[in-house]
Order: C-alpha cells, then structure tokens, then sequence
C-alpha cells in the first residue's frame, strides 16, 4: 500500500487481505474510514465519544478475528456490516445500562446479525481469563511466558535477560512457570 | 523423558526448531503413544491460547494508536445532530427541569394556601363586584373599604363584647342605634351618661338602611324629661356644620365638622358624607346640625380616606321608624318634634344632649 492512500476508504477486498497479512496501514485506514459513522450513530444514541470508541473497537475485532480464523463471508459491503455489527452492540450496551429508550436513531442501512457477538463472547471469555491468569502468575514467569510464547523470543535471549547460569535452568522455570498458569487459567469460573 | 523434557520438545517442535531427524522421531513417537499424541494436542491448544491473549493485546494497542491520531471532539460536533435548543435541554436536563416545576408548583400551592388564597374564594367575589361598579360608577371604583363603626369589628365572632352608641328618640326609652351594632346580639345593655346600665331589648331591626330601634326594659328607668333635639326631615346641604356626639372610648366624646357630600360610600343616596373624626364605638350616635336638629346617624367611616364618615340620614330614620309593627310598641312612640337647642351654643346643646346619648353594650355570647 502506498503512503498517499492512508486517508482514501480502503476497498473490501484490501481490508480483508490486509488483515490477513497483518497490515498496518490497512487497519488503519479502516479504522479511519468507518469511525466517524459509528461515531454518529452513538452519540446521537445516547453515548459519548468513549463508548463509540468501545463500541467500534470490538466492532473491529470481532472482523478481524472473523477474518483471521477464515469463517468470515463478506454478504454485503462492509461498511454496512461494521454499522451493523456496532448498532447491534450498542443497542445491547444500552439495555444492560437501563438507557434505552426503545427507539434508535439511524444513519446507514443495516443487517441482522445476531450470532456474531455471540461466538466474540467465547473469545473475550478466554481473553479475560488468560489475562487474569497472567496477572496471578507474577513475575517473573509472566515474562518469561509472554515473552516465549507471545513475542518468539529464543529460549537463549530469555536466559540471558533473567541472568540464568545455562539455558536449562531457564527451560526448568519456563516449565514451572508454564504449569502454575494452566493450573491458573483452568481454575478460573467462567 | 521426564515431563519437562517432553514439553520442552513439544515446544520446539511446534516452533519448527527440531531437526528433520529428530522431527520423524517425534512423529513416530505420536503416533505410537496415545498420551504423548494427546499432550501435544493440549499444550498445542494452550499455547494457542495464549498467543490468541497476545494477538488480542497487540489489537488493542494498534487501535488504540489510530484512535488517537482521531480528533474525536470536532467530529463529534460535526455528527452531532442538534435538535432544537429547548428539545435538548429538556434532554439533557429533564430530570433537574421536573424537579424544579415540580418544587414551584408545590411552592406556589403551599403559599396560596397558606395566606389562604384557596379558603377565601369572596376574594375573587369581590374582586369581580369591584369591577361591575367601577363600570357603574366611575372614579369609585377604588377600592375602598369601609370600616363599620361598630367598636371591634374583628371581635365579633369572639364571644365577647362590643360597643356602640346610641340615642333617645322618646323619653319613654326608645332608642335608637345602628343595625350592625346590635345584629347578632344575645342581650343588649344601655349606660347613660351617669353610669347607669340598664337592659335594653332590640324591637326592630333594618339591615339596609342599618337601623335598629331598641326598648330599656329595665324596670329601674325612669322615663326622661322630653328631648331636646327633634328630626330633620328634608335634606341638609352640603357645608353645613355638624356634629356627633358618642362613646368611642368610656367616656362621652364631641366630634365636630361639616357635611361633604350629599351621598354616601359608593354612591350611597341614603348616607350622608360627613367630615367629622369618628372613630370605632361612634356607630350609631346621633349627627346633629348646628341647630341641634337630628340629620342622620353615624354609620361608618372610610378607612383609606382621612376623617371621612358616613352618616344615616334622618329620613330613613324616619321611614325605619314607622315600619316598627305595632304589636312590637309595647308604649306608644311619639316623635318628638320640638327644638331647644336651637339657640344654645355648642357646650349647652352637648350638656343639653348627654343624657339621652347612650352607651350600647352588647354580648354575644
């Protein structure tokens, strides 16, 4: 992608493969792109700028993990599916704060998409409880792990940051580290 | 292969850092053992657990980086649909607008009723009279009051008593006063001059004109010698001097001045309006002219005017007199109609008149 297009709507099919190739400046883009609907459509609904950024945040990870994980058809043009997708996220925000009117405003046509969220929620579920679980674990097996599992980093740089005498000591925390967090995770209640 | 070690494989066999040797060995090893297959699949699964944790994170800050870049506060103004000003305060503030109507209406309410707007409805009945005759009648439209002279008005409803004045119209104790005086009354006392009471009956009673013609009963009053003064019955004009003679307070009080109009309060043709201090106790006192001819009797005074009172005239007086039902007479009442104060000046016409000027005591209890 060029630098001059950083303002231009992305097309459809840019986005996706952008999000496929994890894509800086697609994401961008998009997010530049369709934000100020979602925008609208919230604040004229009862909310403020911090809920549209909510809101259109999980709009957005819920495409891109849609799209990551490949079971996601693009049925209609996407900007009707993000408005779609944020409308029936804020309506469901504004129930559970006991603010809604019955009646919403809106700005753009839209789909039914009531499974969508449903499928995210199992994802936020184990997002939460793995952060959780990091938390308790403590330092400096957080690290440790994050830093294995998350940033790829060798076992060798591991050992060298933590001041380890020879890789197989830092393997043997790695291991321990590794256990007390499954133990963590699993105990959680949903 | 302890535990560790295995997963420690596991882990770089997932990450391709195993050799094809080794990697064949290991894939050997899956299949041959259930559990090692199945340790694989689960750390496999975790270890994409976390990643997916990672992931998600590295979203979030990405988005949260383009977020900022965004000046959400002039696209908000842009997007913002403004409805009409009152439309959104009542939106933003409807909750603070209904509690403040709703303290003002109770406040109004609360005062209203408490300087008893609600309770007295002639307000409103008056108010509307007043503007009937100020169309009738002009300039008189302001709204005066008029106090009657009847003592402590506001008293009345008490159980108490009040006074008034009253005089003879014959020597054989008929006297006259005014209706609003004894109206009401539960029994009626007279004091003359020298102290005495006596107990008095109420024979005739005309609220308009507001006259009340009373009898002494009192078996220890002796008949009086014959009046000095008689009753004028034309009409006095105005300029005349006058004067009224009454128990305002204890004691008998004079009060001189002149007649200023040829009607009373509002137009009243049966009043005279006199110049004469009166106060509170003066109702019904005889006015007299210069001559010491009866004119009229006190009525009432106007309080927003100074030193302006109304007098009763003579005539319906007069006409209130001959409507006593005879059967009412228990003596005959004959008017008198000679004068002798004619020539006197003022101190022997009142020294003349003391006698027959009466203090009316009343309870009503």
């Amino acid at each position: 992608m060029s630098k001059e297009s950083v303002n231009t709507i992305p097309t459809d099919s840019e986005v996706i493969l952008g999000i496929l190739n994890n894509s800086e400046s697609v994401l961008k883009r998009l997010y530049i792109a369709y934000f100020p609907m979602v925008l609208q459509l919230i604040i004229n609904n009862n909310g403020d700028g911090d809920d549209a950024k909510d809101i259109y945040q999980e709009a957005i990870i819920i495409l891109y993990n849609k799209v990551k994980t490949g079971d996601f058809e693009l049925s209609s043009k996407l900007k009707t599916y993000i408005y779609s997708v944020c409308r029936r996220l804020w309506l469901k925000r504004l129930s559970q704060m006991n603010r809604y009117g019955g009646d919403i405003k809106d700005f753009e046509e839209y789909l039914s998409v009531d499974d969508e969220s449903e499928k995210n929620n199992e994802r936020d579920l184990q997002f939460n409880k793995m952060g959780e679980a990091l938390k308790l674990l403590g330092e400096p097996c957080k690290t440790i792990i994050e830093d294995f599992y998350i940033n790829n980093r060798s076992m060798k740089e591991i050992c060298e940051d933590f001041g380890y005498t020879n890789a197989d000591n830092a393997k043997t925390q790695k291991y321990k580290c590794l256990q007390r967090l499954k133990k963590l995770f699993f105990q959680q209640k949903d | 292969m302890s535990e560790k070690e295995l997963l420690d494989q596991i882990d770089r066999y997932l990450n391709g850092e195993i050799t094809k040797e080794e990697r064949a060995r290991f894939e050997s090893l899956r299949i041959e053992d259930a559990s090692v297959n199945e340790k694989v699949v689960e750390h496999k699964h975790f270890v994409g657990l976390i990643k997916q944790y990672g992931e998600r994170l590295e979203l979030e800050r990405r988005l949260d980086e383009i977020h900022g870049e965004i000046d959400v506060h002039t696209l908000e103004d842009e997007l913002m649909i403004h409805p009409s000003g009152i439309v959104r305060l009542w939106r933003n503030h409807h909750s603070k607008i209904s509690v403040a109507a709703s303290i003002a209406i109770f406040a109004v309410l609360c005062t209203l009723f408490f300087t008893g707007y609600l309770a007295d409805r002639s307000r409103n009945y008056e108010y509307v009279v007043g503007k009937i005759k100020g169309l009738e009648n002009g300039q008189r439209t302001l709204s005066n009051k008029v106090n009657q002279l009847d003592g402590n008005k506001g008293v009345r409803t008490n159980p108490g008593n009040f006074k008034g004045t009253g005089f003879a119209i014959s020597s054989n104790g008929y006297i006259v006063t005014d209706y609003h005086v004894v109206n009401g009354a539960d029994s009626v006392y007279v004091q003359s001059y020298d102290g005495k009471s006596y107990k008095a009956k109420v024979i005739h009673l005309e609220a308009d004109p507001d006259v009340a013609i009373l009898q002494i009963t009192d078996p220890s009053f002796k008949a009086l010698a014959p009046l000095p003064y008689d009753f004028k019955k034309a009409e006095s004009d105005i300029g005349e001097n006058v004067f009224t003679v009454g128990y305002p307070i204890d004691a008998m009080v004079l009060g001189m001045g002149y007649l200023s109009a040829g009607s009373g309060y509002q137009g009243d043709s049966t009043s005279y309006q006199i110049s004469v201090p009166v106060n509170p106790g003066n109702s019904g006192g005889p006015l007299l002219d210069n001559k010491g001819n009866v004119i009229g009797i006190v009525d009432a005074k106007q309080t927003n005017m100074a030193g302006t009172a109304f007098a009763l005239k003579s005539s319906y007086l007069m006409k209130a007199i001959e409507n006593i039902p005879a059967d009412s007479l228990k003596n005959p009442l004959t008017l008198n109609n000679k004068n002798v104060l004619a020539t006197l000046n003022r101190v022997q016409q009142v020294k003349k008149l003391q006698n027959y000027i009466f203090m009316v005591r009343v309870y009503n209890q």
